[in-house]
């Protein structure tokens, strides 16, 4: 069991340690009075606090949106409208992050708020997109087997096609955490705060070390939590 | 039981009937089979008694009761269903997946837990090794077997059964038909059983309905059928060798009372006794039992000659194979092929012995029903 435990513990805490240690050795170290300026415990705590709030808010919306979408577009009487949204999803998934974030911009404003938007806009297309599929994947005899039975379509829903098609849907959700992750940090540009402001900043006054640094940070979660759903995924699904 | 009046099925789109006018009244407790060839609508006829498929004309009546306006659940949860795909649920232990209709009727969680412990047994699965397990771990006969216990578990009175033992290999297959028609003396289930094996139809149903193209050509009992076949096309599907295939539809108990073999012999008996016997005897070989009656071994007239002795039990040497007489004559004619022996030792459940069935008995019973 402690075994267990500190092989799921392993790889997050030597993603934390390099990121600490990055975090550490950038502030201690700075390269000239610019970079110590720039680079101070305070800011980049602020950046991570601001970055996490966007991919936090934006996900839980996306995911609850999504999976809700994508069940709704599953049942047989949407089936049609179902290909056609599949259809503009993938068109949508298309559009670049930065254009997304700059039409809101003229929609919405600056601010917080409409970097959560489009992040959750952009997030919700692979969550819908494999709920969708993995619902519709389910073999049908499996679906006609639990109908002979005597389920209704409710308990078909909740007891067969959402936990067959649960990995599918987890997939979505993971593929979109690391695009959000990616995305969040083009928020700076309408006043969104995230790890974004660290790289602008950086590129702005040509200091490589604030760059690398807010990069990496950005970098690491992606991958930190892409490992987390994944290894919390297996846990739950034990059948295949 | 089940009553179909008039049942017509067109699909959506298409312009040809898939069952066409179909007539069929299947009575309490029988095992009515479907046979026919691939498309013939042996399926849709059967998904339309639980209502997958709703016909688009004519009645259906289950115990009297209109089915078309019954509740849809209700109607379902009281026929047990093997789908022609099987369709275990892949995300389900074997244990949940059998549990399916006891959880949507909300039995006590205990007594769901020993009933499927009881079919899993029925349909030999051993629940210690198979209960943990998810679908994908299982061979495509367990997997089937598995699909047969869920109809069961909650004890419908009807069941509707799409090829249930199409996957199990012929010896398995046997031995689950054997298994199933016991079970079914004991329950009285009305059955509506799917196969492509006419054999199966011939051992296992009351009556049989053979299918062509969405209509019924012929319903009769197994016997009918075989002697008076409607026209060609079920003559042709029952095939050549009917007299044959009579040898399924006869127990062995049905005849072993008859014949009068010669007594077993006791395994002090000696050498002269034995030999008397053996002369008395058609097959040239005698059985030994012990004192409780169970089935020791067998001495034919070579083992007198090659071994030397005084009584029986220096003499006898193992039987090969034994069947019991729940079993039919065509059974028992497979075990003497496959030993190559004229005759087979009938045993009970605790090896005692019961009688000897021998080739001239199933030529003579072929004989007298031709
Ligand atoms: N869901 C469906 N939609 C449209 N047509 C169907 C559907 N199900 C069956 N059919 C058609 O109805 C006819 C009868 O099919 P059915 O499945 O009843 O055959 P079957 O006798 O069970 O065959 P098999 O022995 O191969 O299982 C076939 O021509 C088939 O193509
Ligand atoms: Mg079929």
């Amino acid at each position: 069991m402690l075994q267990n435990i500190w092989k799921w513990l392993i790889i997050p805490l030597i993603m934390i340690g390099i990121g600490t240690a990055i975090v550490i050795y950038a502030v201690n170290n700075p390269t000239d009075s610019i970079v110590a300026r720039m680079l101070t415990y305070e800011r980049i705590f602020r950046v991570i606090r601001e970055h996490m709030a966007l991919l936090l808010i934006s996900m839980l919306a996306a995911t609850f949106v999504g999976v809700a979408a994508g069940i709704m577009l599953s049942r047989p009487r949407l089936y049609y409208a179902g290909r056609v949204v599949e259809n503009i999803v993938n068109v949508g998934q298309t559009i670049p992050s930065l254009a997304i974030l700059a039409l809101f911009f003229t929609i919405l404003g600056l601010g917080f708020r409409t970097a959560v938007f489009a992040l959750f806009l952009y997030s919700i297309l692979p969550i819908l997109r494999n709920t969708f599929a993995g619902i519709d994947g389910v073999d049908y005899s499996i679906i006609e087997a639990a109908r002979g039975m005597g389920m209704n379509s409710f308990r078909i829903l909740t007891k067969i096609e959402l936990p067959i098609a649960f990995p599918i849907i987890v997939a979505g959700i993971r593929t979109a955490v690391v695009i959000n992750v990616g995305a969040a940090t083009l928020a700076t540009f309408i006043a969104g705060g995230g790890l974004g402001d660290l790289i602008v900043t950086g590129l702005s006054v040509h200091r490589d070390m604030i760059i690398v640094t807010g990069a990496t940070i950005a970098a690491l979660t992606a991958i930190l939590l892409d490992y987390l759903i994944g290894r919390v995924e297996e846990k739950i699904v034990r059948w295949s | 039981m089940i009553k179909l009046e008039g049942i017509s099925k067109i699909f959506p789109g298409q312009k040809h009937h898939a069952v066409k006018n179909l007539n069929l009244e299947i009575n309490k407790g029988d095992v009515c089979v479907l046979v026919g060839p691939s498309g013939c609508g042996k399926t849709t006829t059967m998904k339309m008694i639980n209502r997958l498929y709703e016909p688009t004309e004519g009645k259906i009546f289950i115990g009297g009761e209109d089915a078309l306006n019954k509740d849809l659940i209700k109607l379902r949860l009281d026929i047990g269903y093997v789908i022609q795909e099987i369709g275990l649920f892949p995300h389900m232990t074997i244990e949940q997946n059998i549990a399916t209709v006891p959880n949507e009727k909300h039995w006590p969680k205990e007594k769901t837990k020993e009933k499927v412990e009881e079919v899993m047994n029925l349909v030999g699965l051993d629940p210690k090794i198979f209960k943990d397990r998810y679908p994908a771990a299982l061979s495509g006969g367990q997997r089937q077997r598995v699909g047969v216990a869920r109809a069961m578990v909650a004890d419908p009175p009807i069941m509707l059964m799409d090829e249930p033992f199409g996957a199990v290999d012929p010896i398995t297959r046997a031995r689950l038909q054997n298994e199933f028609l016991r079970i079914q003396e004991g329950m009285e289930k009305t059955i509506v059983f799917v196969t492509h094996d006419i054999d199966e139809a011939i051992k296992m149903s009351e009556t049989i309905v053979v299918m062509r193209e969405g209509e019924i050509v012929q319903h009769a009992t197994p016997s009918d059928l075989l002697s008076a076949p409607a026209d060609e096309f079920v003559s042709n599907l029952v095939g050549r060798n009917r007299s044959i295939k009579r040898l399924h539809l006869i127990r062995i108990h049905e005849i072993l009372e008859e014949l009068g073999r010669v007594k077993p012999i006791p395994e002090d008996t000696k050498t002269d006794e034995i030999k008397k016997r053996l002369d008395e005897s058609a097959t040239r070989t005698v059985m030994v039992v012990d004192s409780d009656n169970k089935l020791k071994g067998v001495i034919g007239v070579n083992d007198l000659k090659q071994k030397t002795g005084e009584v029986a039990a220096d003499y006898y040497q193992d039987v090969m194979e034994t069947i019991t007489n729940d079993a039919t004559l065509n059974d028992a004619l497979s075990v003497m092929l496959e030993c190559g022996e004229g005759y087979v030792a009938v045993v009970n459940e605790n090896n005692q012995y019961e009688g000897t069935i021998t080739l001239g008995d199933l030529l003579n019973v072929v004989k007298e029903d031709s």
